[in-house]
């Protein structure tokens, strides 16, 4: 399979293409909106359609009215656009509606910055619109993993009925890598036909659809918000991924960290092994699910001081790292957020300081 | 002796919900007998918006899906996008539609979308209890406007239909009314155009039903009936304000 | 073994392309590879920067803060990098632009007025061309065929300019082996 040099961000388009999705609504904003003006060209090439809408919220609803009648379909946005597009989202995951979202995060709050960060943590794992809902979240640290978790997501979205939001920093977005496309992760999109609005006369039987997530019972939506926990229960057990750097010997400090940042960690790991200091680490590659047990056993292990949170965020990811180690260690954070990335430098003299207190 | 009232395929048989003296249920039907006529049942989808129309699938007998407040207009958009074969319309109220809902409609609109859009506006909050709508006549009460609307601190009412007519893009643009069998004739008419419009995928249609609440208005639905006439059809004055060019013949 | 090389100089000066050609040589060649531009307010005019990574095992790090080499287009960019070049790396000069020198005598300095050759190749905007010839051949990074192979690939949609920036790779590393 040939590899081609692509950006992230147009290599993120492509991916939707080679996993069969179609059908594409955005609205542009910086650092991704390399992604609409890849797909502008490219959707009416393979006869799909790409629409810009009016904005993130309307994207929103396009994409929930695309998905309600059955079609794959996803866009791209960064943070302040996702901010927008998290009304949506919490309609579309009560609606039970397959999309898939890209955040290519930039620094907040506010208008923030355009620069790589990872400050939307918390939005994108603990639901960053109204009401208990959860979205399958997957972190790429390169772009090839961000097109080989675009084109899984799409499936993923269809087995739970809910979105899955791909989270990537502006560097996952803008820088370029050789890619290839694995012919195996194009999927047929599921059938839809007992849920999707169709159309009563394209489908058996004579029952309408509805797409809904108003439930004015009260027994009703707490049954409707049992049945969403269960399926996010089912993804805690089913859908974890992460990957374990230089965890086969024994280590001093364990490492958590994910996207640009955990390559960052790496070379540091690698630096700190030539001064004779083991350091491993834990890259989760889904954020919701959380490796929950991973971290917990690999921060138990004898030998291991510290565990530290290493992102590009103000202190979110190591709430969950706390959660997971449930006290086997002491647990610390490190992080910038606004755009500067922390050098491999940097990280080697933090976890060395962080061992000497 | 024959039948005197048969219910359209694309309703259900259904108690309504909606209070006495309220158009919603003649509008329904007007739809429901239009999708019934165009044989269209099977391939229709409805979008149902926030307000007191929020339940218009446990009436309509077609697919539906329910979008959130204003909203509706986006949601179409993205089905008719990805499935042109559907027959989509969105079913909006005046605080829905002209107020939160305002970008979503005059964009949808002037991209043309191929859906079919009716607006019913009487000119006040419905569902969430009488408050003021971008619609609310000048001097009329409503509970956020208790002394009355005051045009100097919040404007004018606003008038949908000619605010889209001014778009450029073509469009079948029309303010009806239902409050007499008159208007309902005419009301049907022009949702039967509209549905055609988007069969034929000429362009965005969009009907304006000029209604009732005799609840929020605080009227027996006769009075309704008499004020609608008298004061918000001299406002919101009915007729066709676009239509699409003729077709040139091939 | 990793080698890191930054171009940098002014926004329109093709910097982000010569880097891309770089970095698409290196993948042909069998090497990891990552190019990660600057982005944002830089690009409107201001100082263009943009890295390219390559090595023989997967890139960790996207952000280095010292690069192996610089290619640097402008005055400002040889002022801001120059000082956090590695020891032993390449620091190419546009002399056309820049009146000034690294400072540094732990490097490699080559400097060439790029803009002056490219003109002479038929138009100043190969100077980026010329550049990244002048620093693949002093370098050793990657076979100048190679490169020109990319150049070809690069401009294959534009194929008249193909024979311009042959010309320019010629001058180019002419100017590296005479420097």
């Amino acid at each position: 399979m040939g590899k081609v040099l692509m950006k992230g961000n147009e290599a993120i388009g492509e991916a939707a293409i080679r996993a069969g999705c179609l059908n594409y609504f955005a609205y542009p904003i910086t650092p991704q909106s390399e992604v609409a003006e890849y797909l502008a060209r490219r959707m009416p090439e393979v006869g799909g359609v790409f629409l810009q809408g009016e904005s993130e919220v309307a994207v929103g609803y396009m994409i929930f009215g695309a998905a309600g009648c059955g079609a794959r379909v996803f866009t791209t946005s960064s943070s302040p656009g996702i901010s927008l597009m998290s009304e949506a989202l919490s309609y579309i995951t009560c609606a039970q509606c397959p999309a898939v979202f890209v955040n290519i995060m930039r620094g907040g709050p506010g208008l923030g910055g355009i620069l790589p960060s990872q400050g939307d943590y918390f939005q994108a794992t603990k639901g960053g619109g109204h009401g208990d809902y959860r979205l399958l979240v997957m972190a790429p640290a390169s772009v090839q993993e961000a097109v080989e978790m675009v084109m899984a997501a799409f499936p993923l979205a269809e087995k739970y009925r809910n979105p899955v939001m791909i989270l990537g920093d502006g560097l996952i977005g803008q820088m370029m890598e050789p890619v290839a496309f694995p012919e195996d992760l194009l999927s047929e999109p599921a059938n839809k036909d007992d849920w999707a609005t169709t159309g009563i006369g394209n489908r058996s039987g004579d029952t309408p659809n509805v797409v809904k997530s108003l439930f004015l019972d009260p027994v009703q939506l707490n049954n409707h918000n049992l049945l969403l926990k269960a399926k996010y229960d089912r993804m805690r057990r089913d859908e974890v991924r992460y990957e374990a750097y230089n965890m086969d010997g024994d280590y001093r400090v364990l490492i958590v960290s994910y996207g640009t940042m955990s390559r960052v960690c790496r070379t540091a790991i690698d630096s700190l092994k030539e001064e004779g200091l083991e350091v491993a680490m834990i890259r989760p590659q889904t954020l919701f699910p959380f490796p929950e047990k991973a971290i917990r056993e690999a921060a138990g292990k004898e030998g291991c001081r510290l565990a530290v949170s290493i992102e590009m965020s103000m202190g979110q990811m190591v709430e969950d790292v706390e959660r997971s180690i449930q006290g086997r260690c002491p647990v610390e954070w490190y992080g910038k957020c606004g755009g500067e990335v922390p050098t491999p430098e940097e990280i080697v003299d933090v976890v060395r300081s962080m061992l000497q207190k | 002796m024959g039948k005197t009232f048969t219910r359209p395929e694309a309703l259900k048989d259904q108690h309504t919900h909606y209070c006495p003296g309220c158009t919603h249920g003649v509008i329904h039907r007007l739809v429901a007998e239009v999708i019934d006529e165009l044989g269209i049942r099977g391939r229709t989808v409805g979008i149902a918006p926030v307000g007191c129309a929020v339940l218009a699938y446990n009436y309509f007998n077609v697919d539906f899906q329910e979008a959130a407040h204003g909203r509706a207009p986006a949601m179409a958009t993205g089905i008719k996008r990805v499935r042109p074969d559907l027959m989509v319309f969105t079913y909006q109220g005046d605080g829905d539609l002209a107020s939160i809902g305002m970008g979503e409609i005059i964009h949808a609109a002037n991209r043309g979308e191929k859906f079919t859009t009716i607006f019913v506006n009487n000119a006040v909050y419905g569902m969430t209890g009488g408050q003021m709508a971008p619609t609310t006549m000048p001097d009329q009460r409503t509970t956020t406007s208790p002394f009355g609307r005051d045009v100097q601190d919040v404007g004018m009412p606003v008038k949908m239909a000619e605010l889209l007519a001014a778009l450029q893009t073509p469009a079948y643009i029309t303010r009806q009314s239902v409050i007499k069998p008159k208007y309902i004739n005419r009301a049907k008419k022009a949702i039967h155009k509209a549905f055609s419009y988007q069969m034929e995928g000429r362009c965005f249609s969009f009907v304006e039903v000029v209604s009732t609440c005799p609840t929020n208005w605080g009227m027996t639905p006769l009075d309704a009936i008499e004020w609608t006439e008298n004061t918000l059809l001299s406002y919101y004055q009915l007729g066709d304000y676009k239509t699409p060019e003729p077709r040139e013949e091939a | 073994m990793q080698s890191e090389v930054m171009f940098a100089g002014f926004g329109g000066q093709g910097i982000l392309l010569s880097a891309k050609i770089l970095a698409y040589t290196a993948m042909e060649a069998g090497y990891e590879v990552v190019w990660i531009p600057s982005y944002g307010p830089e690009m409107r005019g201001g100082t263009a920067y943009c890295m390219v990574i390559m090595g023989d095992r997967p890139i960790g790090s996207p952000i280095v803060k010292n690069p192996l080499h610089l290619v640097a287009m402008n005055r400002p960019s040889l002022e801001k990098f120059a000082p956090v070049v590695k020891p032993g790396g390449v620091v190419l000069i546009n002399s056309s632009l820049i009146p000034i020198r690294s400072g540094r005598d732990d490097v490699d300095e080559i400097a060439i007025p790029v803009n002056e050759i490219a003109i002479e190749a038929g138009s100043v905007r190969s100077a980026n061309i010329v550049a990244l010839a002048a620093f693949v051949a002093r370098s050793g990074i990657l076979p100048v065929d190679d490169l020109r192979e990319s150049v070809k690939k690069e401009f294959a949609r534009k194929a008249k300019l193909i024979p311009l920036n042959m010309d320019a790779i010629d001058r180019g590393v002419q100017a590296a082996e005479a420097g």
